[in-house]
């Protein structure tokens, strides 16, 4: 049945239909606003009760870089608020493989656990997914 | 925009939120607390020095449910649960908590 409220159609079917989304990150944590951003909205569509995964790649692997030292450059270290996901449920996190040896980096060097995943591995989650927004 | 408290300034924002979380101490909590109409018992401080305790960990406020959440896994499940933080924070728990708190207005917080 479907009931028209306000203009808005509540239909019972959609209304508690849970999607896929995915968020990418690309870019490195300070020097553009991006990452800070895609935080920011991670953080807010945890509301909705969606199914959420984080994805990191290329230079987005720094943003969850141990040992960030943001005061010389003026910025605030927002770093440590990856580690309040967990208690939004925001719980799938990966990180692309690749990135991580190009970068001299492994999983011990990040501020959360997360999962290693292959490029290809990646694109497979990501073609299984409703959204995508990437950062 | 501000108050001052036996000399010392407190910048505020338009919202009447601490600019500088660094300045917060316990006499800008009870400016703030009677701002907000709030009188401050054991039972406020401990859901403000909660919220205090987890911006430094995290530097964010929390959201509404992740506080609740948090403060029943912390305080017990007595606590844990809208009605008893809505009961201390009548205008919402995080908003109001967090401003007394000296904390930003938390992230999707309307």
């Amino acid at each position: 049945m479907t009931e028209s409220t306000g203009g808005i159609d509540m239909d019972e079917d959609s209304s508690g239909t849970i999607k896929k989304f995915a968020f990418v990150n690309r870019k490195a944590p300070y020097g553009t606003i991006y990452a800070l951003e895609s935080l920011e909205v991670v953080l807010i569509s945890a509301a909705f009760d969606q199914d959420v995964s984080l994805v990191f790649a290329d230079d987005g692997v720094y943003e969850l870089k141990k040992g960030q030292a943001t005061k010389s450059v003026g910025m605030k270290n927002f770093s440590p608020t990856y580690r309040a996901l967990e208690g939004y449920d925001i719980e799938k996190i990966f990180v692309e493989k690749e990135s991580l040896d190009a970068r001299g980096l492994t999983a011990d060097d990040l501020v959360v656990p997360v999962e290693v995943l292959t490029s290809d591995e990646i694109a497979t989650l990501l073609d299984e997914q409703d959204v995508v927004l990437s950062f | 925009m501000g108050f001052e408290i036996n000399g010392k300034t407190y910048e505020t924002d338009e919202e009447g939120y601490l600019v500088n979380l660094g300045e917060w101490d316990e006499a800008a909590a009870k400016y703030l607390a009677v701002e907000e109409k709030v009188e401050l018992t054991e039972n406020h401080w401990e859901v403000i020095n909660f919220l205090r305790e987890y911006y430094n960990d995290y530097q964010i406020a929390p959201a509404v449910r992740v506080l609740t959440k948090a403060i029943g896994k912390k305080l017990g499940a007595e606590k844990g649960n809208s009605k008893y933080l809505y009961e201390l924070f009548p205008y919402g728990p995080a908003k109001q908590a967090c401003k007394i708190a000296g904390l930003p207005k938390p992230t999707g917080c309307i």
